[in-house]
């Protein structure tokens, strides 16, 4: 394999070799600890010429007299010999100052972290190791201070939503990925190809301009180094996940009660004339969570030669779902190939590309009518099965949307698939030692498929019931380009002042299409058959549709760098932007922003304190931008529905769809931070502190409700998408690092980080002074609001003030008629708010927010001569959650905490009566805001590494077994399934239609090298 | 030397093919969308015209709420549904306890403007080109636009106005609320200019008619007890000559039923295209029969339903012995399923009546679902009975003639007896009253008499929690007044 791949490479490059005189060996080990270390690059200096160490440290090496060889490891300080007469050179290596020499990504170049003066977060490939995640996204939970990640499902497969620094617009508030210089997607990435994570979150970002207000994350994939033998490793892993929580429902003896007293309450005749013979009934939670399957295999090839570096990968991931099993199921191959070369000595080029296949399926989730909404709302009175063995059909006296959820899982059928081909081709020009030149263009071409099958169904007259049988087929595809070309200058002058510019440009443009269809009247009524080709039936209405998309964005960008002596840093940045998403008149914005930096702790006065190894002060502010709105939003469109009734037939016509804009343009994003970083105690103790304010001005919202009279709620047709208001989030990052030795074998890292975020509405520029979003119930007003001096987003309704015991209380009480009915004893006190002396909508109020106060993650990890041992624990305090997957209807099941209700005078002064009768305690109001704060035990992994000893007979170099758990647990008061599930709106997150919970998942695996 | 020359040439060639790949000027950025069409740049065929005409049509589907809420505001029926909290909105509007928070009045305010606003697009660009049948299409748009300010005056009164050009953001702040007699003036004028363009027979069926028009400019006058041109106008419409009465009451509101010789204006449904809750005003199919039906129902000639819009007993009480249109309007659900086996289950508020004419009969094989929300029952918008009945008031409330309002009264109760025993030759108030009793009966289950009550101020002595002063309009969506930000008064005592 080894060689196959290295005699693949070769064939291709030519490498040109040298004559030698002299032969030196020696071995390199760390200074820390003396043990050796392997793949370490030892290079006369000053050519190409060079070796790597062997698995125990060794090198052998054919030098002059004359050279000076040079040793270096990532992570270690690099150090030079003079070979002169000597035939064996042994060199201890030390540690570097944690980092600071490590080099950072900081968009169109790199930087020392030294000298970042940004607000940088970096998670690395031993995290991504550690955390094992399946997708990308999930590493970045708790290992970043001032990022957030949350899904709206746990089901395999299902998108996250990344925030950095709080949510700042109400569009699309997900920051870019940048992968290897070009912009892609980090949903469909296979972890283990990821080398470094690197978020910028402050105005570093603007060389990024138009595209990096809501942050940057930039991606770097393996690649291989240079002068190491082909390294193979496999990593495999087996799960079982099983759901984190099932809610705590009424039994059907339980159900059989409460359905009783509800209704006599309202006078009505007993539905249960007998409830001694009840008993438990159907746990339909039970029946429906499963303990699933996911296999994960993994295989890396790196290596390199003095003028090739390569690394290639393939990797194999197969998840069921908790719910439904293969009917929500996820499987993803990905391939990559990443292949760098010096060409001459003037050329160099990079090269990666990744194929990805995913297939996934997924069940009706996070709705009413979802599967998690009908297991929680099925009454336990009621089998899963009748007496036939057929599906048991659910009464319509549950309403019109619940139905048995292992029926709907068995009628289900949909199948997605998509093929991904990303990558980038790069090519460096070295001109002079001062001067470089870059281009490079990446790429993302994406092809999808997807199927789902409606079978003839009858659920007894619910929404699900299909008289006739059809096939939906859809196929996608999207596709876009980056071409980057840029120059930088790098020179030091009077060995003080070193300056760097850089100057390029940008051009980006993506494009795509859609192509749909339904066929009717599906042979057998079968999956088997659901093909467009198979289906006969034609249907009198369009039952084919089409889009396609050309959007573009050329930029050109500057930036300066300088620092004296490394001391005083400066950095510079302008953009100019333009966009195809604003009209000609908007198109054009510029970004300007700045950074500085100080190391204090390079000053003449700090010398000499002890334990202070590195303290530096930096600032930045600029102007970053935004275009993530949906095209041509400034022009009106003839894309509405429109169609009449004439003669009998269908008549086709015109409409306007969404209202236009012709104003609408870029949204910007102030950004000011200023921060600090310490290093403490010999390196041992890692500080960063970071204050921010992020005001975002003009920010973009689509289908922004307003006036009826503009003919919004026309068939088609949707609101305009509008530059709406600013909103400010300001915060405090604190993350600290700790490693240390207990004994010499059992070393420690502790990391701990926090955020505190404060979000504030500053202006709304409608006439209304607020924006409405999400959904609350059936039929009633927005329950999220965007408003000046609250937090965006923030709930807005009917304040609690308990239960009325009695008539005389009701009576001392302003009516609440107007909120839906008269009120009873046992019914919920809403409080009037304006005090007026009667309830109405005037009386709502602020009810909290979903935005948490604070996030904290800790990360604890432990090596004891083979074993390791990580921990990872992330909290989020403040976040409030809306309880909506309670159907109003009185013959569904219940929550347990119905069991407390009032049932008389002092029986209960926080849950409600029940009864058949009309009543308002179904409004929106704090009886359904949880406080939804969490702690969560992410990930715990316990490994062990065979000795060397052993392993070496095995031939292979390394050897590791782990077990981990996934989602251990989860600290909460939150009743629903996953408090820290969110849809991810800016107006309308935070609201829980039974979220699909994250699932806890065993694993083992191994990981070997080769 | 020539070796760093070399390079710099290099150098130079490399940027200059970077400058020359990327095209490097902001033509790159200037396109316009592919396969896409400008609101502001058609109007260019007469196809072009057809095509949003067809598109002012569409939202005479969504006026299904208005009536089946009409009727559930009445003290014809009760809300009904599944349970008390059952579309909260309705059984708000039934126990006339609504707030201006209510999404299902709501839905009627922007349905109706919407409405507006595509008549108004349509307008805007009427004068673009000229081609044969340019004026009959606009004289259409003019009924369709007086059509939906007709119903928004009716439900909430003085309401904004723009003509001919479609209103823009900011006028929700800027454009007051007319009063109710402009809003009646601009619908007057619309209907005036529709009547001298439109046809007695319209090319396509369900297309707009000059009787049509006729019918609700009478309609319109009558509503503002402008007696004496209501009078007049139905006058022409009947001897015109081009409507009569179905002979069989009971064939009216079958399928067969439809766009018959008593249709003036029927608005027309299919269930050819499916449709489902989240876009109700998108459905091709009349909504409010799915909701009338009767719950769980199995059996003969009907299907299921949701069981809201219930007749009550009061309405039921109204007929006469020996009419024969109250079994067709009221389906007496026990006797029914004693009669014929058919089974059933009940739901809130059941009063074990239905409303017959509304409520869904048996599916076609092509039917498509969501099938509670896409039954292809036309709504018969103005029947000729109803344009018999409202000329009758008008000649007896305006004084023009009584003798006439007896003549037609007359007419529409020989078809519901069958004989000529039942003429009435009352006249002053009492025939006024018999006219009254007579359009509850002829026009049950229509969504009509809610309307009838209030403009005939007998509403607070009829409903059960009708506040006078108050109830006579429904509120303006507390969403509206937030948008006009102060620029529209709520309506009294709301």
């Amino acid at each position: 394999m080894k060689k196959t791949v290295l005699f693949l490479f070769l064939t291709f490059f030519c490498m040109t070799m040298f004559a030698q005189k002299n032969a030196v060996t020696g071995v390199v080990s760390s200074g820390e600890d003396g043990t050796p270390i392997p793949f370490a690059s030892v290079v006369v200096k000053g050519t190409t010429i060079g070796t790597s160490t062997d698995f125990d440290g060794n090198y052998s090496i054919e030098v002059d007299e004359d050279d000076i060889l040079v040793f270096s490891m990532i992570g270690f300080s690099s150090r030079e010999f003079k070979v002169g007469t000597q035939e064996v050179i042994n060199v201890l290596l030390v540690t570097d100052n944690m980092g600071l020499d490590e080099v950072v990504v900081v968009g169109y170049g790199t930087q020392k972290k030294r000298d970042v003066t940004g607000a940088v977060s970096i998670v690395d490939s031993k995290t991504i190791e550690a955390l094992k995640p399946v997708k990308v996204e999930q590493a970045l939970q708790g290992t970043m201070a001032g990022v957030i990640v949350t899904s709206a499902s746990g089901a395999p497969g299902s998108g996250l939503d990344i925030r950095i620094r709080g949510i700042s617009t109400n569009g699309d508030a997900s920051p870019v990925a940048i992968i290897d210089g070009y912009q892609g997607d980090l949903g469909t990435l296979n972890p283990d190809d990821i080398e470094t994570i690197t978020v910028l979150k402050d105005a570093q970002a603007a060389i990024y301009g138009t595209v990096g207000a809501n942050g940057i994350i930039l991606i770097t994939t393996k690649t291989g180094r240079k002068n190491t033998p082909a390294q193979i490793s496999f990593n495999s892993s087996i799960g079982i996940q099983e759901t984190t929580r099932k809610l705590p429902v009424l039994n059907a003896t339980e159900y059989g009660v409460l359905l009783n007293e509800a209704y006599a309450a309202n006078g009505e005749a007993l539905p249960f004339i007998n409830i001694a013979n009840l008993g438990k009934g159907t746990n339909w939670q039970d029946e429906l969570f499963e303990r699933a399957p996911v296999l994960n295999n993994t295989i890396n090839v790196n290596g390199g030669s003095d003028k090739i570096v390569y690394s290639l990968s393939a990797s194999d991931l197969d998840q069921k779902g908790i719910v439904g099993k293969d009917k929500s199921g996820y499987k993803r191959n990905t391939a990559r190939i990443n292949l760098g070369a010096d060409l001459s000595d003037k050329f160099t080029m990079k090269s990666s590309v990744i194929y990805t296949y995913i297939k996934r399926k997924s069940i009706n989730e996070n709705g009413l009518g979802s599967v998690l909404f009908n297991a929680l709302n099925m009454p336990s009175t009621m089998p899963v099965y009748d007496s036939n063995g057929d599906y048991f059909l659910a009464p319509t006296s549950l309403g019109i949307e619940i139905i048995n959820p292992l029926a709907q899982i068995a009628d289900t059928y949909n199948d997605y698939n998509l093929k991904k081909l990303n990558g980038n081709f790069s090519l460096d020009y070295e001109y002079s030692k001062h001067l470089k030149a870059t281009a490079r263009i990446g790429f993302n071409t994406t092809n999808s498929e997807y199927k789902s099958f409606s079978k003839i169904v009858d659920y007894g007259g619910k929404v699900f019931d299909k008289t006739r049988s059809s096939v939906n087929q859809n196929a996608e595809n999207f596709n876009d380009y980056t071409f980057d070309a840029f120059v930088t200058y790098d020179n030091t002058f009077n060995e003080k002042h070193h300056v760097t510019a850089t100057l390029g440009t940008t051009v980006f443009k993506e494009w795509g299409n859609h192509l749909d269809a339904t066929g009717y009247d599906i042979p057998n009524n079968s999956w088997d058959f659901a093909d467009i080709g198979l289906a006969n039936g034609v249907s009198d209405s369009k039952s084919v549709d089409s889009w396609t998309y050309d959007q573009r964005r050329l930029s050109y960008f500057t930036r300066l760098q300088y620092d004296y002596e490394g001391k005083y840093l400066l950095s510079a940045m302008m953009r100019r932007d333009a966009s195809t998403k604003f009209g000609p008149e908007e198109s054009v914005a510029y970004f300007p922003s700045a950074t500085v930096g100080w190391v204090i702790s390079d000053e003449g006065f700090m010398s000499g304190i002890e334990g202070i190894d590195f303290i530096k002060i930096r600032a930045s502010y600029g102007l970053l931008g935004s275009d993530k709105i949906d095209s041509y939003k400034y022009i009106s469109q003839l894309d509405g529905e429109a169609t009449y009734v004439f003669d009998g037939a269908l008549a086709p016509g015109t409409a306007i769809g969404a209202n236009p804009n012709p104003t609408v343009k870029w949204e910007e994003s102030e950004q000011f931070d200023v921060g600090v970083d310490f290093k403490l105690l010999n390196n041992k103790i890692d500080i960063n502190a970071d204050y921010f304010i992020k005001k975002t001005n003009d920010l973009l919202i689509g289908n922004i409700p307003v006036s009826g009279i503009l003919g919004v709620a026309a068939p088609g047709a949707a609101g305009p998408t509008v530059n709406a208001g600013t909103v400010r989030n300001k915060g405090f990052e604190f993350a600290v690092g700790y490693r240390g030795n207990i004994t010499e074998d059992l070393r420690f890292k502790v990391n701990y980080n926090f955020t505190t975020l404060t979000n504030e509405v500053l202006e709304v520029n409608n006439g209304s002074g607020f924006i409405e979003g999400g959904n609350f119930g059936v039929g009633q007003p927005a329950p999220s609001r965007m408003e000046v001096g609250k937090a965006i987003g923030y709930f807005y309704g009917y304040k609690t003030d308990g239960i009325f015991q009695n008539q005389a209380e009701v009576d001392a009480h302003p009516s609440q008629t107007a909120l839906g009915a008269d009120a009873s004893p046992g019914d919920i006190r809403y409080v009037d708010i304006n005090g007026d002396g009667k309830l109405t909508s005037d009386d709502r109020t602020n009810l909290g927010d979903p935005i948490p106060d604070v996030t904290m993650g800790l990360n604890i990890s432990l090596n004891y001569k083979g074993f390791d041992f990580v921990a990872y624990a992330y909290a989020s305090i403040g976040n409030e959650m809306v309880r909506n997957y309670e159907r109003s209807n009185s013959n569904v099941n219940r929550l347990s905490t119905n069991l407390n209700r009032w049932t008389g005078f002092g029986t209960s002064n926080s849950v409600p009566r029940l009864t058949t009768a009309a009543t308002a305690n179904t409004i929106f109001s704090d009886y359904y805001v949880e406080d939804a704060s969490f702690l969560r035990i992410q990930n715990i992994q316990m490994g062990y590494t065979l000795p060397k000893s052993i392993t070496e007979k095995l031939k292979i170099s390394k050897l590791r077994f782990y077990g981990s758990v996934a989602n251990l647990y989860t600290f909460t008061d939150y009743t629903g399934f996953d408090p820290a599930a969110s849809t991810g709106d800016p107006i309308g997150g935070g609201i829980d239609y039974g979220f699909y919970p994250a699932a806890r998942t065993f694993t083992f695996g191994l990981n070997v090298k080769f | 030397m020539k070796n760093k020359l070399y390079s710099k040439l290099i150098f130079t060639v490399f940027i200059s093919i970077s400058a020359l790949v990327l095209s490097c000027s902001d033509d790159f950025v200037e396109l316009s969308p592919e396969y896409s069409i400008d609101s502001e740049n058609y109007f260019n065929s007469s196809v072009d015209y057809n095509n949003a005409l067809i598109a002012s049509y569409d939202l005479l589907q969504s006026t299904y709420v208005n009536v089946i809420l009409g009727e559930i505001a009445s003290n014809n029926t009760l809300c009904g549904g599944e349970s008390a909290t059952d579309v909260v909105g309705w059984q708000q509007v039934d126990d006339m306890i609504h707030t201006p928070v209510n999404s299902n009045l709501r839905d009627v305010w922007n349905w109706m403007f919407a409405g507006v606003q595509r008549c108004n697009y349509f307008m805007e660009f009427k004068d673009n080109i000229d081609f044969d049948g340019r004026e009959i299409m606009i004289g259409e748009v003019r009924f369709l636009r007086a059509y939906y300010h007709f119903e928004l005056v009716k439900w909430f009164g003085a309401i904004p106005l723009k003509i001919d050009e479609r209103y823009k953001l900011g006028d929700e702040t800027s454009i007051p609320r007319s009063p109710v007699s402009d809003v009646y003036a601009q619908i007057e004028a619309d209907l005036l200019l529709a009547i001298e363009v439109l046809p007695t027979i319209a090319s396509q069926t369900g297309r707009v008619t000059k009787g049509a028009a006729q019918a609700l400019l009478g309609k319109a006058y009558l509503f503002q007890d402008k007696f004496a041109e209501s009078a007049a106008i139905f006058e022409q419409l009947i001897t015109d000559d081009n409507y009569s009465l179905v002979t069989d009451y009971n064939t009216i509101f079958e399928a067969e039923g439809e766009n018959g010789v008593e249709s003036v204006f029927e608005v027309q449904y299919t269930d050819v295209e499916g449709a489902a809750f989240e876009c109700l005003q998108c459905s091709e199919g009349n909504v409010a029969v799915g909701f009338s039906g009767v719950r769980g129902y199995v059996g003969d000639l009907y299907t299921s339903g949701f069981s809201f819009n219930v007749p009550t007993q009061d309405v039921v009480d109204e007929f006469e012995i020996g009419d024969n249109r109250k079994d067709v309007a009221i389906l007496d659900i026990e006797a029914w399923a004693a009669e014929t086996g058919a089974e059933f289950t009940t739901g809130f508020e059941h009063t074990g009546f239905f409303n017959r004419k509304y409520i869904p009969r048996k599916r076609s094989e092509d039917a498509e679902g969501d099938l509670n929300l896409t039954n292809p029952n036309n709504y018969r918008s103005i029947r000729y009975a109803d344009v018999l009945l409202m000329a009758a008031e008008a000649n007896n409330r305006g004084g023009v003639s009584d003798a006439k309002a007896q003549e037609y009264l007359s007419e529409v109760r020989r078809r519901a007896f069958g004989d000529t025993n039942h003429d009435i030759t009352l006249t002053g108030a009492a025939l006024t009253d018999a006219i009254y009793h007579e359009r509850r009966v002829e026009l049950v289950g229509e969504g009509h008499h809610f309307f009838d009550l209030v403009r005939t101020e007998r509403a607070a002595g009829e409903i059960d929690g009708f506040v006078e002063g108050k109830h006579e309009l429904f509120p303006i969506p507390l969403e509206e007044i937030q948008f006009a930000n102060g620029n529209w008064e709520q309506n009294p005592n709301y």
